[in-house]
């Protein structure tokens, strides 16, 4: 099966690509972009791990088709913190232990862009509720939520 | 007891070095690895539970283009049964090289039969597809009971049990038989006013890790081959690939990537010997990354168990007399955690006549692996359930109860020796004040106490640590960092060296780099590979000691190292006005001086020290439907000194939450013939953020005497309370005594209403 | 997975020339992709052409106009989450919709495609059946109509012809006296595959009377049903307590359910009773909130 050549925007950098049909948007990103920040859990859209937000939209990178992308507009972790700086969300993660093992962080953190730009002050249950498509093992959640309810909390201050 | 002694770094909980790169997706996780004309690999699995293998084709795939290697049983040498340590277990290398690729018979489903890498993984399934294999299916033991009935078919013939008082002349599926006596059980149970008895079972759950297991291989024509993989020990995985293969430890040099997860599940090897093999044929590079399916299928799950236990105790309450059989299923070569399990079931209580008696069994299900407290558990399940139910019989307060049995210092472990300072005791008492034990229940809402051990664990570690000429050092061990315990060992650098937290890095080698360490796991590394940091930090003290004594001109013994710096004795810095040299200075000048300051030490780690929790569980029990909800949660639990406090409570609330899952939902679900049926995410149900209310930590700190800063180690410990916690909760709440997990709704329905589960 | 042609035809001209030839070259309809490319990927399927129905205006209509409410078969289920009026006057079908998938997953997951994806657990379908949802299908060269109900024959199957595709799903908005609900029972909180849903619509009279009722439930078959057993139980009657309680008993004998990894047979039974009594309340709760 001959190639598609994919135009589309990532991290607001224009990007093109050759894909086979049958690739999907997280093969592309991971194995002919080299953004390996976005992680493969579980290939069924059930983890979160691969979530990048795709013309605003909080998705799945391993149920989307490379193919698709053509024309979108794509935002993956690598795209998150300024050259200088993390972004408050990366921080707040940080600060607050959110993270042990690391490798569901880059979903959760996407996860919860998309979330604080749709609901800047989310309650505990809109969080839980919002985060149950990404999977932790390590942390019982609790300190993810409490960072997402501080970087809130930050970006709100930001804003205002 | 706790520690008052004042540190200024330890305790604390900053940022960790490797923070930055994990949440901006730097950090490079086993699957992250690409080279140029890396091929990929793939496993052909085998889709019976149990057969013998009669032939396998695969001239059909050699012949597709792009497939460049394909490897099967014949591929591998024949390996002489040994037993490995591999950190919380042992694993006998001829299971382990047939677990890695099946020879004369699949095993389980799901049990590697072949293996082929390809330019692409489109190619590389299409060869799957055309390898043939022939199989004679044969008749599969799915569980304890069928597995130990008298004519039950046999996984491996040549099997024979041992711990028998003689060597069995017949083969069978228990590997092995364990005991633990002590006193005279059936005096203790004549002589007491209440006996109890009951029997319960868990199913088979899987770590769950997020990140599948990956790797990716290299072979020279001189047959040196370079492995990076995510695994809980780099040097585990080359003593163990090196025997699967054959070959010297030497020729083998093991990277670790980042580690997304492994609670035990990545302290052995599956696809590393595969894929050297691979490589080799290939000449090219192989990457291989389980799917989901397959990290179910071939993978981790840890022990199916049915525990029976009888207590008997005085209607004063005090314990006087226990019975406990365990049956752990072992997968399908021996080896499950039932030694752990016997040694743990009883172990928090001073109880003077017991019998212990574990069976090793084996059925057609994949080999298991350590997960989190081996077979602490579903030990504890069943005792806890059994102790909460003995305080009710008895009418007396299940946290007092305890307390009036709980071991202490000096008391004589189920297991042996005696404990030393343990926390147990101020656990209880703690969970007795906590504000959760006091406060008011809703409707359908119950709750459940329950106490958990482990043992923590020392062995082998060896630090590194290199001062830079800017006054910062970093730290090298070959101690995987699972859940931040670089920041753990930069906290104990930045104490013992006097410096700031800021100045230090620390960073994970590989087997050639840094010096040899086993497994992060048995909750030692922060204990173990921490003890070694501090004393290659008092190396690097002593010899910045001794270079300010050359550049003073004055005897070694005379100069003291406080807050980071070099102090001469009085009369010289009055007399001779000689200034403090501190850290940065030394570092500064150390080329003029004698050369760069390098710390190294290499150590066995003795006395570790035992850690247990109690966990306090609210439930809400919804008695239309059975669900149970999760709605308050406390773990209390004795860590020794927390290094980094934020982390040691994350282990704390992320062994609760996945003591949780085993409890309410978690289970493999497996059809007549031994097909697991829901190998994947959605219907393996872990909890997801929903399921669970915040998780209140605290953190006892009785230090362990044998560690510089008091430490024990806390990471598995606080999987062993939930199970029973949580159904000690649900008895609470409906008054029904459960004794077999998940408590998933219809379990729960078919107790509160048994005509409809 | 196996390789394919991929098509995305911006005008449905375009995607009936493509449907010309599906035939001889097996095609399946790619909208969210949710389900086909899991199934594709675990060799379920193995199409020879995808064809993408996301650029074709028509898919992607949204709105309520002459008493229907219009969802388009690539409309993803978060855009029906975010349409204020469809929420309110459709809350059943709504909350239905809301259920299927993640957040992950809604952002990608269309209603239709949940309907052609014939599973008997499927959020949306109960509450479609009971809103009397219809949809729009195209062929190369015809075109026909065709209610919710009874469009999945079987697990995985439906009445769509390997050279059709759905083009919308509508939906008669309730009038002032009409009101729906849909809930399903799940182990986990979320993220999970319904053990039992069962979503109703019913219409009160000033009494409070039930007038009329359509109650379906999903799970409990290898399709989901219609309830007119359930219904019988409650119209002309009250919605009290003895309403509920003979709907609930009503409800225990719809269908034939299995034991399976997500539930027992007795279990299914028991909680399609519980969880129509849930509903039935709620929905004559709106009905009532509607009406004042």
């Amino acid at each position: 099966m001959t190639k598609q050549h994919v135009l589309t925007t990532i991290n607001g950098e224009q990007t093109e690509f050759l894909c086979e049909p049958q690739q999907s948007l997280l093969g592309a990103l991971r194995e002919d972009l080299g953004l390996t920040g976005t992680k493969e859990g579980c290939g069924t859209g059930d983890c979160g791990a691969c979530s990048v937000i795709v013309n605003g939209r909080l998705t799945c990178a391993c149920l989307v088709l490379a193919v698709e992308a053509d024309g979108q507009q794509i935002e993956t972790i690598e795209g998150v913190a300024e050259p200088q700086a993390l972004h408050p969300i990366q921080q707040q993660f940080l600060e607050h232990a959110a993270l042990q093992c690391g490798i569901c962080t880059p979903g959760l953190i996407m996860a919860t862009k998309a979330l604080l730009e749709k609901n800047p002050d989310p309650s505990e249950h809109e969080i839980r509720y919002w985060l149950s498509g990404n999977l932790c093992r390590c942390t019982g959640y609790d300190k993810i939520v409490r960072a997402v309810l501080a970087a809130a909390a930050q970006l709100r201050g930001a804003e205002a | 007891m706790t520690d008052d002694k004042v540190y200024r770094w330890i305790g604390s909980s900053p940022v960790r070095p490797d923070g930055i790169d994990k949440v901006t997706g730097h950090a490079a996780f086993g699957a992250d690895r690409l080279l140029p004309g890396m091929l990929h690999g793939l496993i052909l699995r085998s889709p019976h539970a149990h057969a013998r293998i009669l032939s396998i084709d695969t001239s059909a795939a050699d012949r597709i283009p792009g497939v460049l290697a394909i490897v099967t049983g014949t591929d591998f040498p024949d390996v002489t049964a040994a037993m490995e340590e591999t950190g919380e277990s042992q694993i006998d290398v001829r299971d382990l090289a047939r677990n890695v690729m099946a020879r004369d018979k699949a095993l389980y489903h799901g049990h590697a039969v072949a293996a082929v890498a390809a330019t692409t993984t489109t190619i590389a399934e299409e060869a799957l597809r055309a390898i043939k294999v022939e199989y004679e299916p044969l008749p599969a033991v799915l569980d304890i009971e069928s597995a130990m009935a008298e004519d039950a078919p046999l996984l491996h013939e040549e099997l024979r049990t041992k711990g028998l008082a003689e060597m069995p002349a017949r083969g069978s599926n228990v590997a092995a038989v364990v005991t633990y006596t002590r006193g005279d059980p059936e005096a203790g149970f004549a002589a007491s006013d209440v006996v109890i008895e009951r029997e319960f079972s868990t199913p088979t759950v899987h770590q769950g890790y997020i990140e599948p297991h990956a790797v990716v291989a290299e072979c020279r024509p001189d047959d040196q081959a370079t492995v990076w993989c995510c695994t809980q020990g780099p040097f585990v995985v080359r003593t163990l690939t090196s025997k699967v293969l054959g070959w010297d430890v030497s020729s083998i040099k093991v990277i670790p990537s980042e580690i997304g997860g492994g609670f035990g599940g990545k302290t052995t090897i599956y696809l590393e010997p595969v894929a050297i093999l691979l490589a080799r044929k290939s000449g090219r590079p192989v990457k291989m990354v389980m799917s989901r399916e397959e990290v179910f299928r071939a993978t981790g799950p840890t022990s199916a168990s049915r525990v029976r236990i009888k207590l008997g105790a005085s209607r004063a309450g005090k314990i006087l007399a226990a019975e406990a059989e365990l049956k752990y299923e072992a997968g399908a070569f021996k080896g499950s955690p039932i030694t752990p399990g016997c040694m743990c079931v009883l172990v928090a209580y001073d109880i003077d006549n017991f019998r212990i008696t574990g069976y090793d069994v084996l059925v057609n299900k994949p080999k298991v692996a350590a997960y989190r407290a081996p077979g602490a558990p579903m030990a504890a399940f069943a005792m806890e359930s059994m102790v909460d139910e003995m305080a009710h019989r008895l009418g007396l307060d299940p946290i007092r109860f305890r307390l009036d049995n709980a071991v202490r210092e000096g008391s004589k472990a189920a297991y042996g020796p005696k404990f030393p300072p343990i926390g147990l005791v101020s656990c209880l008492e703690q969970a007795a004040l906590h504000p959760h034990y006091q406060a008011p229940l809703g409707p359908n809402q119950g709750r459940g106490v329950a106490v958990g051990f482990w043992f923590n664990v020392g062995m082998q570690s060896t630090a590194t640590l290199n001062v830079q000429e800017d006054g910062t050092a970093t730290v090298v061990t070959a101690s995987p960092d699972i859940g931040g315990s670089r920041a753990s060992m930069a906290l104990m650098a930045a104490e013992t060296l006097g410096i700031a937290y800021e100045r230090i890095n620390a960073v994970v080698g590989d087997t050639e780099m840094a010096g040899y360490c086993d497994v992060t796991g048995g909750s030692r590394t922060t204990f173990a590979t921490g003890m070694a940091v501090i004393q290659a930090a008092r190396d690097v003290v002593d010899q910045m000691r001794r270079r300010a004594a050359k550049i003073w001109g004055i005897d070694p013994d005379q100069v003291t190292w406080r807050d980071g710096q070099a102090i001469p004795p009085a009369e010289h810095a009055t007399e001779q006005s000689l200034p403090p040299l501190d850290f940065a200075a030394l570092a500064k000048s150390a080329a003029k001086t004698g050369g760069s300051f390098v710390g190294r030490a290499s150590l066995t780690a003795q006395g570790a020290g035992a850690g247990f929790g109690v966990h306090l569980c609210d439930v809400q029990v919804d008695p239309e439907t059975g669900k149970v909800d999760v709605v308050r949660y406390t773990a209390i639990q004795d860590t020794g000194k927390a290094i980094h406090r934020a982390y040691v409570e994350g282990q704390m609330q992320g062994g609760a939450a996945q003591g949780i899952g085993w409890a309410l939902n978690e289970a493999y679900v497996y059809d007549a013939h031994g097909i697991m049926e829901n190998p994947a995410f959605l219907d393996y149900r872990m909890p997801v953020a929903l399921d669970l209310p915040l998780i209140d930590t605290v953190i006892v700190e009785v230090p362990n005497p044998a560690h510089p800063y008091g430490v024990r180690g806390v990471g598995e410990t606080p999987i062993v309370p939930p199970l029973a916690a949580v159904a000690n909760a649900v008895f609470d709440a409906v008054g029904v005594r459960y004794c077999d997990l998940p408590l998933n709704p219809p379990r729960v329905l078919s107790g509160l209403l048994p005509a409809a589960g | 997975m196996h390789a394919f042609q991929y098509v995305a035809p911006t005008s449905l001209a375009a995607a009936r020339e493509l449907l010309k030839d599906a035939i001889s070259v097996p095609t399946r309809v790619l909208a969210g992709g949710t389900d086909l490319l899991v199934q594709m990927r675990a060799g379920l399927h193995s199409p020879a052409r995808l064809l993408d129905i996301k650029k074709i205006p028509e898919t992607n209509v949204l709105c309520i106009e002459a008493g229907q409410a219009r969802i388009g078969a690539a409309v993803c289920a978060a855009r029906i989450g975010e349409h204020d009026a469809l929420r309110r006057l459709c809350p059943g079908v709504a909350e239905a919709i809301a259920l299927i998938g993640s957040v992950q997953v809604q952002g990608r997951a269309t209603v239709v495609g949940n309907l052609c994806n014939a599973s008997p657990a499927a959020d949306s379908v109960p509450a479609l059946m009971a809103a009397g949802a219809s949809i729009r299908v195209i062929g190369p060269d015809r075109e026909r109509w065709l209610p919710v109900a009874g469009f999945a024959v079987a697990p995985g199957r439906t009445l769509l012809a390997p050279d059709e595709l759905i083009v919308e799903l509508r939906l008669p908005v309730p009038d002032a006296h009409t009101a729906e609900a849909y809930q399903r029972f799940t182990p986990r909180a979320e993220m999970d595959i319904a053990v039992v849903g069962v979503g109703a619509r019913l219409t009160l009279d000033r009494d409070g009377c039930c007038r009329a009722a359509e109650v379906a439930i999903g799970a409990v078959a290898p399709t989901a049903l219609p309830a007119p057993e359930v219904v019988a139980a409650i119209l002309g009657a009250r919605i009290d307590e003895a309403a509920l309680t003979r709907a609930a008993a009503a409800a225990k004998s719809v269908g034939n359910p299995i034991s399976d990894k997500r539930g027992t047979a007795d279990f299914r039974r028991h909680i399609a009773g519980v969880l129509t009594r849930r509903v039935l309340r709620t929905a004559a709760e709106r009905a009532r909130q509607r009406s004042l």
